[in-house]
C-alpha cells in the first residue's frame, strides 16, 4: 500500500487536478455565461440592478443546493425542499405580519427551526423506517406543500405586510456585495470546511460509498443521516427567509419545483446520485449556473421560454461529461496499478 | 435494503391461514383499501354512486392509469423515468403543433407517438450506453422535453381539434358509464401483464431488479430490457399527451405539470419496491384507482385539491413505513436473535 502511494504521489496530483477540474469546468461555464451576457448587454454586470442581481438571484437556490448535496453524498434525496422553502417562507410572512415588531432574529431562528423540523421529520422515517427516501420525500413533497396551501389559502404575504428593515435585508449591501449573498457564502464555506475537514463530515462520503460497510465499520449511518436530512431542512428554512425577504411576496406556490433545481443544481456540480461522490462547492456553482443562465438568455436574446430545454441540456451535458471524465480517471488508475 | 421478496417468508407464509397470507402482501392490502373507500364513499357522499361519477373519475385518472403501467416495469428494474410529465407536454405540443400547421390529426398524433419513441430511447440510451443513473438522466429530460414544449408554443394553447377527436376522448360506451379510453388502457394492461408475468423477458425484468449481475450471468439482456422498457415508457407517455390534449381539447407546454411526481407516487403505493425487483401490476392499477377514489369522493365532499394532496402524501407516508414496520415485527418476532441479518 504505502510504496503505491509513494509512486503514484505524482499521480494523484494530475487526479486531483483532474478532480478539481470537474468543478472548475463549471465555474468556466458560469464565467462564459456572465461574459457573453456582458458583451450584449454591459448592464448585466455592470449596472447596480444587474451586479445585485447577479449575486443575489443564485443565493437562494445556493442554500438548498448545499444541503441537498450534503444529502445526496450519504446516497439519499431530499424531494421535499421546495414545499419546505414555500412553508418557511409564509411562516416568515406571516410572523411579520400577524406579530407587529417580532425582532427579524427571532423571525429567522422560527423559520431555520421549522425547516430543521420538517427534516428531522423526513430524516427519521428515512433512518428508522428503513425506508427509501425518495419515497418518503415525495409523500412529504404532497404533504408540506399541501399544508402550506391549506394555511395560505389564497392569501398571499405582500411586501406591506412586511417591515421595512427586514426588506432591506433583501435589497441591503456590504461593500456592494448583497447581504444575504455575503451570508449564504459564509453557510457554504462552513459546509464545505465541515464536508472537507470534519471526521463526521468525511464520514458522510463513506456512507454513501458503501452503507453496509459504513454500518460494519461502525460508523453512526443513523445519525449522520438524520443529521443530513436535518440540516438540509434548515438550509431549506433559511433559503425561505431568503425568498421572503427578496421577492416580498409569498404565495401557497412559493419554492415550487426547486427540489428539481437543487437535484439539479447538486447533479451539475458533480455530486453523483449514487452517493459518495461530490463538493458542496460543486452544488453551489451548479445552483449559480442554473440561476445565471435562466438570467442570461434573455439577454442573449433567446427566449425565456426555452429557459428549460437549456437547463436540460446542461444538466445531460454535466452528467455525461461527469460519466467520461469518471471513466477516464479509473482506466488511468487501472493502468497505474498494472504499471506498479 | 427493505425488500422483502428474496426473504424466506413465502414459504413461511403457508403456516397461516389464507385471508392472511392475501393481508400480508402489499397489492391486496392495497385492493382492499380500495374496496372499503369505495363502498364507505358511496354509502356515505351523496353524488359518489352516481354512474357519472365512475366516468369522471375513470377520465381523470387515464393518463396516471396509462404511464403507470410501463413505469411500473421500469421500476421493477431499479430505474426510474422523471421525464414523463414533460413527456406529456410534449407530445400535447407536437400535436397542438402540428394540427396548427393543418397537417390531419391522426397524422400529427403518429408524429406525437414517434417524439415518445425518440424521448424514450435518448433516456434509455444515456442510461444504457453510457451508463449513467437514471435518476439524473430523466431529471435532466424532464427539464428538456418541457422546455422543448414551452419554447415551441410559448404561452399560447392551440385549441382547435377536429370535433369527432375530442368528442371521442369523452365519450362513453354505449349503454355504460365507462370511457371509451378504457379499451385501449385495458388492452395495454393485458399486454403488459402478460409481458411481466409470463414471459421470459417479464421474468427477466424482476432479474434485473434484484440483481442486475446475476440477470446477466443467467443470459438476460439487461441493457437491451432496460432500452425497449425506457422507449415504452416515452410512447406511452406520449399517447397519454394525446389523451390529455383532447380530453382538455387545448395543447399547452404546461399541460401535465407535476404528473410525473403523481405516477411514481401510485407505482410506489401500488407496492413497487424503488430499489427493483419487486411489484405487481394489479397492486399498481389499485393504487391508482385507490387515489382517483379518493381524491374524487373528497371533492364531492368539498373538501379542497390541497387537503387531498396531504392526504396522498401521507397515505404515502405511511403505507411505505408500515410496511417497513410490519416486516420488522415479523422478523423480530420469528428470529428474536438475528436481527440484523438485512440492516444497512
Amino acid at each position: 500500500m504505502t510504496t503505491i502511494a509513494i509512486r503514484t504521489s505524482s499521480l494523484t496530483k494530475t487526479l486531483g487536478a483532474l478532480g478539481r477540474a470537474r468543478e472548475l469546468g463549471i465555474l468556466l461555464a458560469v464565467v462564459l455565461v456572465v461574459v457573453a451576457a456582458t458583451i450584449k448587454n454591459p448592464a448585466f454586470l455592470f449596472s447596480h440592478d444587474g451586479w445585485r442581481d447577479l449575486l443575489l438571484t443564485p443565493s437562494i437556490l445556493l442554500l438548498v443546493a448545499v444541503g441537498q448535496a450534503v444529502v445526496i453524498i450519504t446516497r439519499n434525496v431530499d424531494l421535499s425542499v421546495g414545499s419546505v422553502v414555500g412553508l418557511t417562507a409564509y411562516l416568515t410572512g406571516r410572523l411579520f405580519s400577524d406579530i407587529p415588531g417580532i425582532p427579524i432574529v427571532l423571525v429567522v431562528l422560527a423559520a431555520i427551526v421549522l425547516g430543521g423540523l420538517l427534516g428531522l421529520i423526513n430524516g427519521a422515517l428515512v433512518a428508522f423506517a428503513n425506508v427509501p427516501s425518495m419515497v418518503i420525500t415525495l409523500g412529504t413533497l404532497y404533504a408540506f406543500r399541501g399544508i402550506d396551501v391549506v394555511w395560505a389559502g389564497s392569501n398571499r404575504v405582500n411586501a406591506s405586510d412586511l417591515p421595512r428593515s427586514f426588506l432591506a435585508l433583501g435589497t441591503g449591501q456590504l461593500l456592494s456585495i448583497p447581504i444575504l449573498t455575503i451570508v449564504a457564502v459564509v453557510v457554504l464555506v462552513a459546509a464545505g470546511w465541515y464536508m472537507r475537514n470534519a471526521r463526521s463530515g468525511r464520514e458522510h462520503y463513506a456512507i454513501g460509498s458503501d452503507p453496509a460497510a459504513a454500518h460494519l465499520y461502525g460508523l453512526r449511518v443513523t445519525r449522520r443521516v438524520l443529521l443530513a436530512f436535518v440540516l438540509s431542512g434548515a438550509l431549506a428554512g433559511l433559503a425561505g427567509v431568503f425568498y421572503a425577504a427578496r421577492y416580498g411576496t409569498v404565495d401557497s406556490q412559493a419554492g415550487s419545483g426547486w427540489e428539481l433545481q437543487a437535484v439539479g443544481a447538486a447533479v451539475i456540480g458533480g455530486v453523483a446520485i449514487m452517493g459518495g461522490v461530490g463538493t458542496v462547492w460543486g452544488a453551489a456553482l451548479g445552483a449559480v449556473l442554473l440561476m445565471t443562465i435562466n438570467r442570461a438568455l434573455p439577454v442573449l436574446g433567446i427566449p425565456d421560454f426555452w429557459q428549460g430545454a437549456v437547463v436540460g441540456a446542461l444538466i445531460i451535458g454535466a452528467i455525461v461529461l461527469d460519466r467520461v471524465l469518471a471513466v477516464r480517471q479509473r482506466r488511468r488508475l487501472i493502468e497505474a496499478r498494472d504499471e506498479s | 435494503m427493505t425488500t422483502t421478496t428474496a426473504s424466506p417468508r413465502s414459504v413461511r407464509d403457508y403456516t397461516h391461514p389464507l385471508w392472511r397470507r392475501l393481508l400480508a402482501t402489499r397489492e391486496s392490502a392495497i385492493v382492499g383499501l380500495l374496496i372499503i373507500v369505495a363502498v364507505v364513499a358511496a354509502t356515505t357522499v351523496r353524488g359518489f354512486s352516481q354512474p357519472i361519477t365512475l366516468t369522471y373519475l375513470l377520465l381523470d385518472v387515464t393518463p396516471i392509469l396509462l404511464i403507470a403501467l410501463p413505469m411500473t416495469l421500469v421500476m421493477i428494474t431499479g430505474e426510474i423515468d422523471l421525464s414523463v410529465g414533460s413527456m406529456v407536454g410534449l407530445s400535447s405540443v407536437v400535436t397542438g403543433a402540428l394540427v396548427q400547421a393543418h397537417w390531419p390529426f391522426g397524422v400529427a398524433a403518429l408524429v406525437a407517438l414517434l417524439v415518445g419513441v425518440l424521448g424514450g430511447a435518448v433516456n434509455g440510451l444515456l442510461v444504457t450506453v453510457v451508463g449513467l443513473p437514471s435518476l439524473a438522466v430523466t431529471i435532466g429530460t424532464l427539464a428538456l422535453f418541457r422546455g422543448i414544449a414551452v419554447g415551441t408554443l410559448g404561452t399560447t394553447a392551440v385549441t382547435d381539434f377536429p370535433q369527432q377527436w375530442t368528442a371521442l376522448a369523452q365519450a362513453r360506451i354505449s349503454g355504460t358509464t365507462i370511457p371509451y379510453v378504457m379499451i385501449p388502457f385495458l388492452i395495454l394492461l393485458a399486454v403488459f401483464a402478460i409481458v411481466l408475468h409470463f414471459t421470459p423477458f417479464g421474468r427477466g425484468i424482476y432479474a434485473v431488479g434484484l440483481s442486475k449481475d446475476a440477470a446477466r450471468f443467467s443470459g438476460v439482456n439487461v441493457e437491451r430490457t432496460k432500452l425497449i422498457l425506457f422507449v415504452l415508457t416515452g410512447v406511452v407517455s406520449a399517447f397519454a399527451g394525446i389523451f390529455y390534449t383532447l380530453r382538455f381539447g387545448s395543447a399547452r407546454g404546461d399541460n401535465a405539470t407535476g404528473l410525473e411526481l403523481q405516477v411514481i407516487a401510485a407505482v410506489v403505493l401500488g407496492g413497487v419496491s424503488v430499489f427493483g425487483g419487486r411489484g405487481k401490476l394489479y397492486g399498481v392499477v389499485a393504487a391508482v384507482l385507490l387515489i382517483g377514489a379518493l381524491s374524487s369522493a373528497l371533492r364531492l365532499a368539498n373538501v379542497t385539491s390541497d387537503v387531498i394532496n396531504i392526504i396522498t402524501g401521507v397515505l404515502l407516508v405511511i403505507s411505505v413505513v408500515a410496511a417497513s414496520v410490519l416486516a420488522w415485527l415479523q422478523k423480530k418476532r420469528r428470529r428474536p436473535n438475528a436481527t440484523a441479518t438485512t440492516a444497512g
